[in-house]
């Protein structure tokens, strides 16, 4: 088996707030790997960690091989970001935002260019796509950032809550997108929610709750393990343990 | 080496086109030395005579003493303008995007100052312009020392404008900041009046504040480059604060040393 993320004792504080305790995991290439926590359980803080943005007080994250510490150009090389907050610049058009990505990575212009064109052709965004990117809507937007995460052909794709305010209809189209680019296109994804509802269908769900792994499987084993009929019941289950466990 | 080059031409291009696309922006580029030029040069064309001090080889009129002091006005508003820009990007989450490129981060910061630069370089071109437009009597020969001093004045306004974008945070408070900087920064400096016409007033603390300022060697250098002639003095301490205010800024963005490292719950 392949890992595209190794995760091995991690720990972040903030003062005498444990954001991450300790924890390791790993993800296999190829695979869906969800990370479901409520509001504060450590997701963002892991996603910081995992792009290079923050840094860890102790514990070690490689990325294909590479550790995000010690090596950070060859570990972000592999990834395609999309983060929780929408990041476009609104003055620009959808094109030109992608064009920007694509030097970023180091690509030329032509081929930023023809590359911005295609993925966004493909997301049903050619209309809209020399539009300024303030003019286009909360879900438009999203799969121009999903675009712009995937023209960069990353190995590890890692979104962090990628449907935060949008609309139902939005949110269903963007979960079958990236659940069929990673199912037909072997692409490792880390997707990072609280909505157990998108990520029923993840290789591996990861239950992150107060910095601590409090379950990990797949939804069946979830369910067996908690004796619950659905994935929310196993969910609010798992951490309604955790906090019990941290009152003690 | 292509990779870098083409981050670079991603950057100074992405910054480029949202300056021409801020009409605002660009008409005040133009418009606020012109304005100094034509209204405060004129008023104090007959009140302040300025006798012969190098680079200077006659008597002068106040608006080509004063010309050197807009375009370092220029680039000063200019390396304002572009931390100013990256505050906004950090409020966009654009900055998250630049700091996750794979490139050393100090990388990723200079290709930002560079693109500050190119912006205020062809700005204070601009102005040149206009100034000779407006009849302001600058030689012509100059270009070859000109353009390196602008380089060299913007690189390290822009430098000193990255090295506040670390400690302000917050873009509501950036425009106090960016007053509290560039006001004393121009006033505080050769820009409006020659130090020895200051120490004639009797105002010496005046004299060392500005001797202290580094935008007094970028007015001087650029004074010096416009006769084409280098004030080696002012280039090394020009040189020295952008350099310093460089590393000083690339410190604080670096996530294991700076500040942004520390600040999750933003």
């Amino acid at each position: 088996m392949t890992v595209a993320l190794s995760i091995d004792h991690l720990v972040k504080s903030y003062g005498t707030l444990k954001a991450l305790d300790a924890i390791s995991f790993s993800v296999e290439a190829g695979k869906v790997t969800a990370l479901l926590g409520p509001n504060g359980a450590g997701k963002t803080t892991l996603f910081q960690i995992l792009t290079g943005l923050f840094v860890a007080d102790s514990g070690q994250v490689s990325i294909l091989g590479f550790d995000i510490a010690k090596d950070p150009v060859a570990a972000l090389k592999q990834l395609g970001i999309v983060f929780q907050q929408s990041a476009l610049d609104p003055d620009l058009t959808a094109q030109q935002n992608l064009v920007f990505h694509g030097g970023l990575h180091g690509l030329s212009r032509k081929e930023s260019t023809s590359r911005a064109d295609r993925w966004l052709h493909s997301f049903g965004l050619k209309e809209s796509s020399k539009k300024p990117c303030r003019q286009l809507s909360g879900g438009m937007k999203r799969r121009v950032e999903l675009a712009r995460a995937l023209m960069t052909e990353p190995a590890l794709l890692l979104l962090d809550e990628p449907t935060q305010g949008l609309d139902p209809k939005s949110r269903k189209e963007l979960v079958e997108t990236v659940f069929s680019l990673a199912r037909e296109n072997g692409l490792s994804v880390v997707w990072a929610t609280h909505l157990v509802g998108e990520v029923v269908d993840a290789d591996t769900i990861i239950v992150l709750d107060h910095g601590h792994i409090v379950g990990k499987g797949t939804s069946a084993e979830l369910l067996a393990r908690t004796n619950s009929r659905t994935l929310e019941d196993a969910f609010l289950a798992l951490t309604a343990q955790s906090r019990e466990g941290l009152a003690e | 080496m292509m990779r870098w080059l083409r981050a670079l031409d991603a950057v100074v291009r992405r910054d480029t086109l949202r300056f021409f696309k801020q009409t605002s922006r660009l008409v005040s580029a133009v418009v606020r030395p012109a304005l100094w030029l034509l209204v405060f040069a004129a008023g104090f064309q007959n009140v302040l005579g300025v006798s012969i001090t190098p680079p200077y080889e006659t008597y002068i009129p106040y608006d080509v003493y004063m010309a050197p002091g807009l375009l370092g006005m220029v680039l000063l508003f200019q390396g304002m303008q572009s931390s100013l820009s990256l505050v906004f990007d950090r409020e966009l989450g654009l900055l998250r995007l630049l700091l996750t490129s794979p490139f050393p981060r100090a990388y990723l910061l200079f290709v930002k100052l560079v693109a500050g630069t190119v912006l205020g370089v062809l700005q204070a071109l601009v102005f040149l312009g206009i100034a000779r437009l407006f009849g302001v009597d600058l030689p012509n020969s100059a270009f070859a020392t000109v353009v390196p001093a602008l380089v060299i004045g913007g690189f390290t306004l822009a430098s000193l404008g990255l090295l506040l974008s670390v400690y302000v945070k917050r873009l509501e408070n950036y425009a106090g900041a960016m007053n509290f900087v560039i006001f004393p920064s121009f006033f505080f400096s050769t820009a409006l009046y020659p130090l020895w016409k200051i120490a004639e007033s009797g105002a010496l603390w005046i004299v060392y504040v500005a001797q202290l300022n580094p935008f007094t060697s970028v007015v001087e250098m650029i004074r010096f480059a416009l006769y084409g002639q280098i004030a080696w003095q002012a280039v090394a301490i020009t040189c020295s604060v952008g350099i310093v205010a460089f590393m000083i800024a690339a410190r604080g963005y670096d996530p294991q040393r700076g500040t942004l490292g520390r600040k999750s719950q933003e």
